[in-house]
């Protein structure tokens, strides 16, 4: 089993949800969160004021999948998150070592 | 110079309340002026001038709340959010009792001195349902409880703006007690000195019709004197301390420019073509102020903000205040529009080189609108500049009652409110611990906070 866990921009979350459903994945967890990379920050400015906002706004994806499902996942997040500009993100694969699910006890491959 | 007689009355509001058209007769108050009053015609109370007025008087204090409040509250940040709401809902509820205890007293109690009202109605009197306030029509008056109203709101709205300077890292006991002590002894004193017939300024022939001194000019200079006795906020310059929701400032700001007709278009006192003056001023004057700081911003940053449009909006409403009634539509968006770039000037380049910390830029807009305002009032009142000014208007010597004004103003305003600060210091101290600031005033001063996620 392998856990997909990508740092996107938050507008494009929703193609990547349709292309991880297109694979058959069901269910993901999303959170939003700031960072940084090449991308940098911005400049805001208020009346005289003038702050450089290092950390934006991302959204971090967390899917766990089959291990042999994981390649097409990296895939597919790769192809429905990028734009080709900076500040697309990036995209990190973990083995995981047990899962269950709470509401069976289904445990690993079952509980996915 | 001089204005005939009759221009001067339309221009100095509450001055009419002390003219005393007293229906139950006062004894002793209104004996000096009685002679006077039994000879005219029967005073005639109007009411769709009443209606008018008391609808004003609630628009103003709309204006404070929660349009001052929702101002202020979305340019802070989200953990002090409710501190500065907190602050405007305590200082309209404590200035209305002072207002009815003492302050009504202080500023148009009657006495004749010309810098302040006296004792003469404190506690409110001598006035009943039946006590009438005359207006700048001879003969025409409106209840003295409608006047009370009407001028308790500006009484509340004027300390509020206050806290914009000290915003996220004053003492809630401190504001109080400055608020009190603030009202008392500069507030009441200017209010009487430019709105009553017997006032230093008002006899100088300072043309302020709606406030700009009393209100703006007073509020910005105790601000500014406010912010640095204050200090600056912690992480001044360092972190980032940007407003943290635009939505509700912009929600504020346009609250607080439907108020203000009841604070312009309501100080005519009657709801004639004066008012209709007052009106189409405070609306053609914001929306050149708007326009000129968005051009300015876009040509000076590259881009027109919200935040700038919203500062337009304030800059522009402040400075009509005093010309409304004077000012001719289209010199009031000539009048706007210098005040936005004047303002947008001490709030983007004069602020940043002296350093100060004038959280909410109080000064830099209502003190700095407010003497653009007041000094432009003796400009455009000319009539070859669309104002109402009759032939003998001399632009010079009407600069000149101006400047008189705004510096006594200044004076007697930055003197004391330094005074007053300092004793607030030394009774509560003015600021928090640096960890309750670092926490925000929403939890350490009131216990709660102004946004959960759940």
């Amino acid at each position: 089993m392998k856990l997909v866990m990508a740092i996107v921009k938050p507008f494009k979350l929703e193609a990547v949800r349709e292309a991880l459903t297109e694979l058959g994945i069901q269910g993901l967890t999303v959170t939003e969160v700031k960072g940084y990379g090449r991308q940098k920050g911005h400049t805001e400015i208020y009346r005289g004021a003038e702050y450089a906002v290092s950390f934006l706004p991302k959204v971090k994806i967390e899917v766990a999948v089959a291990s042999e499902l994981a390649e097409k996942a990296v895939d597919a997040i790769a192809r429905a998150a990028k734009t080709g500009q900076i500040g697309d993100g990036k995209i990190f694969v973990y083995s995981i070592e047990n899962a269950v699910r709470i509401r069976t006890g289904e445990t690993d491959a079952d509980a996915l | 110079m001089r204005f005939p007689r009759t221009t001067i009355a339309r221009l100095a509001p509450g001055a009419a309340a002390l003219a005393l058209g007293t229906l139950a007769a006062l004894p002793a108050l209104a004996q000096e002026e009685s002679a006077e009053a039994a000879a005219e015609v029967a005073a005639v109370m109007d009411k769709g001038d009443v209606a008018w007025m008391m609808t004003a008087s609630l628009l103003v204090l709309f204006m404070t709340l929660p349009g001052l409040a929702l101002f202020y509250g979305g340019l802070v940040r989200a953990k002090n959010a409710l501190s500065v709401l907190m602050q405007c809902t305590m200082i309209a509820a404590v200035v209305m009792v002072i207002w009815v205890l003492w302050g009504y007293s202080f500023a148009f109690g009657g006495g004749t001195g010309p810098f302040w009202g006296g004792f003469g109605k404190v506690f409110l009197s001598g006035v009943t349902a039946d006590s009438m306030a005359s207006t700048f029509t001879e003969g025409v008056v409106i209840p003295e409880y409608v006047f009370i109203c009407f001028q308790m709101t500006f009484a509340v709205i004027t300390p509020a703006l206050i806290v914009g300077a000290f915003a996220e890292r004053i003492k809630f006991s401190a504001v109080i007690l400055f608020t009190i002590l603030w009202v008392t002894f500069v507030y009441f004193p200017i209010a009487h000195m430019v709105w009553d017939s017997s006032g230093f300024l008002y006899n100088l022939g300072a043309l302020d019709f709606a406030g700009g001194t009393v209100v703006h000019i007073n509020a910005g200079i105790a601000a500014l004197v406010g912010c640095i006795m204050v200090g600056k906020r912690t992480g001044y310059g360092k972190e980032i301390l940007a407003p943290h929701s635009m939505t509700l400032t912009m929600v504020g700001a346009s609250i607080l420019w439907i108020g203000w007709f009841g604070f312009n278009a309501g100080s005519n006192l009657e709801a004639t073509g004066g008012a209709a003056l007052a009106m189409i001023n405070t609306f053609t004057a914001t929306a050149g102020a708007i326009i000129a700081w968005s051009v300015i911003e876009a040509l000076h940053r590259g881009k027109a903000s919200m935040l700038g449009a919203a500062s337009g909006i304030i800059a522009g409403l402040v400075a009509i205040t005093p010309a409304c009634g004077t000012v001719g539509p289209v010199g009031a968006i000539v009048l706007g529009a210098i005040s936005s770039a004047v303002c947008y000037f001490f709030v983007a380049v004069v602020k940043n080189k002296f350093g100060y910390d004038d959280t909410l830029d109080v000064f830099g807009i209502h003190g700095i609108g407010g003497i653009v305002g007041a000094l432009g009032t003796g400009i455009f009142t000319a009539p070859w500049l669309g104002g109402t000014g009759g032939d003998d208007f001399s632009i010079a010597s009407q600069l000149w009652i101006q400047i008189v004004a705004v510096v006594v103003t200044i004076l007697w305003c930055g003197i004391l409110s330094a005074i007053l600060y300092k004793i607030v210091d030394a009774v509560f101290g003015l600021r928090p611990s640096p960890e309750d600031e670092t926490q925000g005033l929403d939890l350490t001063s009131h216990g709660e906070a102004a946004y959960h996620y759940s």
